[in-house]
């Protein structure tokens, strides 16, 4: 455990190092919000309603962004070997990497999501249960985005590739973190997506790791 | 633990390729005598249901795609990880060759659904119908796989990451569909009401079983005809092939 | 730390780069205080086999051993005997010198003084400056460093002295003479194999 901490550390370091690509997919995210209701009459009951729906899209979307900080930029530069013999298991030293970049990329768009959502008309007291269920979806996200990264990481071209290798398994959170917003939204309890949001971060936490760090092992090869 | 001589057997490329030209011939011919003779029946013989008219004899069709789409997608995650664990070759080239066939049953699926939406919900598609969305997402996992293969040289290193996408995949299939199912029933009852009664009446269950069984073995047989291409592919210059095509024999 | 006796062996081993196969049934064995020098014109499967070797890629054909276990099965725990560093820094470029050895040795678990080693590679005034600004040169140095806090039993190097100044390349042989006196091993890929050969040197031709 000592060496998740050390591989945490090095990568938060990293990333806040270069802002301006943390900054990025935050921007995007923004700007995608921004243009939705562009396309949309200019009317308020129709962002009420699809207001959630576009907030987790775009945070969906935008978080397929910085995944090259994950692993792409490390077997660039030959140090992803390095951590691979490192001697830890190598599923920790991904878990470690995946958090760094939940903690660097999920964590400032959770804060940013509740400010637009409120510009969508999404009632106050429903911003607690919007900012829960996406601090539960999201390291369920980064799990499979990191997974895209992996699978990909000995590509030279592999951005047009990701978005279909994980959007379709991102359904689920789609579905789950909408619905415990809407819910929230029209006064409801949202409890029950948001316990299923949980389920699902544990599977990915527990299972994900493993499969991560094989695709790193053969990408590598 | 001693392993049978036939379990090894299966590992070898020439004992396969052999073993699939002999046995595919004959589940082709099982597959297709089975839908003939069910699509006579369900077409021609049995009765007219009274809910939905002689809209509902798609039903000899539809849902046999999709439940092979699915099994499809079991099998090539099966195989993968087979592939993946024991490192057999055999097993990823069982994989590869489930995809396009599954990604093609799967497509069916979509379209005889939608042959058979139109006259019964009056739209060609429905975003807000499980099954629907479901098949589509299993669409984009067949499409995801390979795409993910194509984009790799390597053909060993394409087999192993892209086993790692079908089981990560197969573990999320039950997951997604639970989940698509879930949010449906928050905004409407079931769409189809005839096909979630159980209690179907023989004359329709047999045909129904029939059209099942034999979309099953034309799966299979499809497999195993593009398992043999695969193994050619595969073997290129390996001594067994070269004698064999010599020989003029395939 | 009781210290096993250390033996790296290769038994009829092919190597493989991508669906080509560059070489077939390489053996040889070696033993603490032993150094092997890979040596072969460009693409002859140098950097493949020291892959190999240090368990990041799998044997195709035969066997690779670090005392009787098989390299790709060494448990985490004792991967900390070995160190590889290939023909990449494996530095990141926005952390400083100081910052990448300090990372090196903490995931090696080992503590952090190195002072003298960065007189000794001349990185002394460079410690705080970020290795994007270093030359190829600094950076070898840098990435030397690295290999050297890891504090490993086997070394595993794909030409260590590309890059270096006359000065560098001695300091190298200097580690390399130290290291396998104390009962080190080394394989080392070269195309230089006059720059480090000594007596008891294991030359494996691809």
């Amino acid at each position: 455990m000592d060496l998740f901490a050390t591989v945490l550390k090095r990568d938060l370091k990293l990333a806040f190092r270069r802002w301006s690509e943390l900054a990025n997919p935050l921007l995007f995210f923004l700007v995608v919000t921004a243009i939705f209701p562009l396309a949309l009459p200019p009317s308020a009951p129709e962002l009420e309603v699809l207001g959630t729906g576009i907030l987790w899209v775009a945070a969906l979307l935008s978080s397929l962004l910085g995944l090259d900080g994950l692993f792409r930029n490390d077997a660039d530069d030959g140090s992803l070997e390095q951590l691979l013999l490192s001697p830890a298991p190598f599923s920790i030293v991904v878990l470690a990497k995946v958090v760094a970049h939940w903690i660097s990329s999920a964590v400032p768009l959770v804060g940013l999501v509740p400010v637009v959502a409120l510009s969508f008309y999404l009632p106050g007291d429903a911003l607690g249960v919007l900012v829960v269920a996406l601090l539960l979806a999201t390291p369920t996200i980064s799990i499979l985005v990191a997974l895209g990264a992996a699978l990909t990481v000995s590509l030279k071209n592999a951005a047009s590739v990701i978005g279909l290798l994980i959007l379709p398994l991102c359904a689920p959170l789609l579905i789950f973190g909408t619905r415990a917003t809407d819910f929230a939204a029209h006064g409801e309890s949202a409890v029950g997506p948001l316990y299923l949001l949980a389920a699902l971060a544990m599977l990915a936490i527990s299972l994900g790791p493993i499969a991560i760090a094989a695709a790193v092992r053969v990408g590598l090869e | 633990m001693k392993l049978p001589r036939w379990f090894h057997m299966l590992g070898s490329p020439p004992h396969v390729y052999a073993l699939a030209g002999r046995v595919s011939p004959w589940i082709g011919a099982l597959g297709c005598t089975l839908i003939v003779v069910g699509v006579g029946w369900g077409l021609g013989f049995a009765p007219t249901d009274y809910v939905q008219s002689e809209v509902y004899r798609i039903i000899y069709i539809h849902p046999q795609t999709a439940y092979v789409s699915m099994q499809a997608y079991v099998l090539l995650a099966v195989a993968a990880g087979i592939g993946f664990i024991w490192r057999i070759k055999l097993a990823h080239a069982v994989a590869v060759s489930a995809a396009p066939i599954g990604a093609s049953f799967t497509f069916c699926a979509l379209v005889t659904g939608s042959i058979w939406g139109a006259p019964t919900w009056g739209t060609f598609w429905e975003w807000g119908d499980p099954r629907i969305m479901f098949e589509l997402l299993l669409l984009f996992l067949f499409l995801g796989y390979m795409a993910l293969r194509a984009a790799f040289d390597d053909r060993d290193k394409a087999d192993r990451v892209s086993a790692i996408l079908g089981v990560v995949g197969v573990v999320n299939v039950p997951i997604i569909h639970y989940s698509v199912i879930w949010w449906t029933t928050l905004h409407q009852g079931p769409s189809i009401t005839g096909l979630d009664d159980p209690s179907i009446d023989s004359s329709m269950l047999w045909p129904f079983l029939l059209m099942m069984f034999g979309f099953m073995f034309f799966f299979f047989w499809l497999l195993l005809e593009r398992l043999r291409a695969e193994i050619v592919v595969r073997e290129q210059g390996a001594r067994w092939l070269t004698d064999l095509m010599a020989g003029g024999k395939t | 730390m009781n210290q096993p006796a250390g033996v790296l062996e290769a038994r009829d081993v092919d190597v493989w780069r991508g669906e080509r196969c560059l070489v077939r049934g390489l053996s040889f064995a070696l033993h603490a205080g032993q150094m092997a020098l890979v040596v072969g014109p460009n693409g002859a499967g140098k950097t493949s086999l020291l892959r190999l070797l240090a368990g990041l890629a799998p044997c195709v054909a035969g066997r690779i051993t670090w005392n009787s276990v098989a390299v790709l099965d060494v448990p985490p725990e004792g991967r900390g005997e070995i160190v590889y560093r290939g023909h990449l820094d494996a530095l990141k470029k926005d952390l400083t010198v100081e910052e990448n050895i300090a990372f090196c040795a903490a995931l090696r678990r080992q503590p952090h003084g190195f002072d003298g080693l960065l007189a000794a590679l001349g990185l002394r005034e460079l410690k705080d400056r970020q290795v994007r600004f270093l030359s190829a040169g600094q950076r070898r140095r840098t990435g030397l460093a690295c290999m050297r806090v890891a504090a490993a039993r086997l070394w595993l190097l794909d030409e260590p002295l590309t890059n270096l100044d006359s000065a560098g390349r001695d300091t190298v042989r200097g580690w390399l003479e130290e290291h396998l006196r104390s009962g080190g091993l080394a394989v080392v890929a070269t195309h230089e194999p006059g720059e480090l050969a000594r007596p008891g040197t294991i030359l494996v031709e691809l």
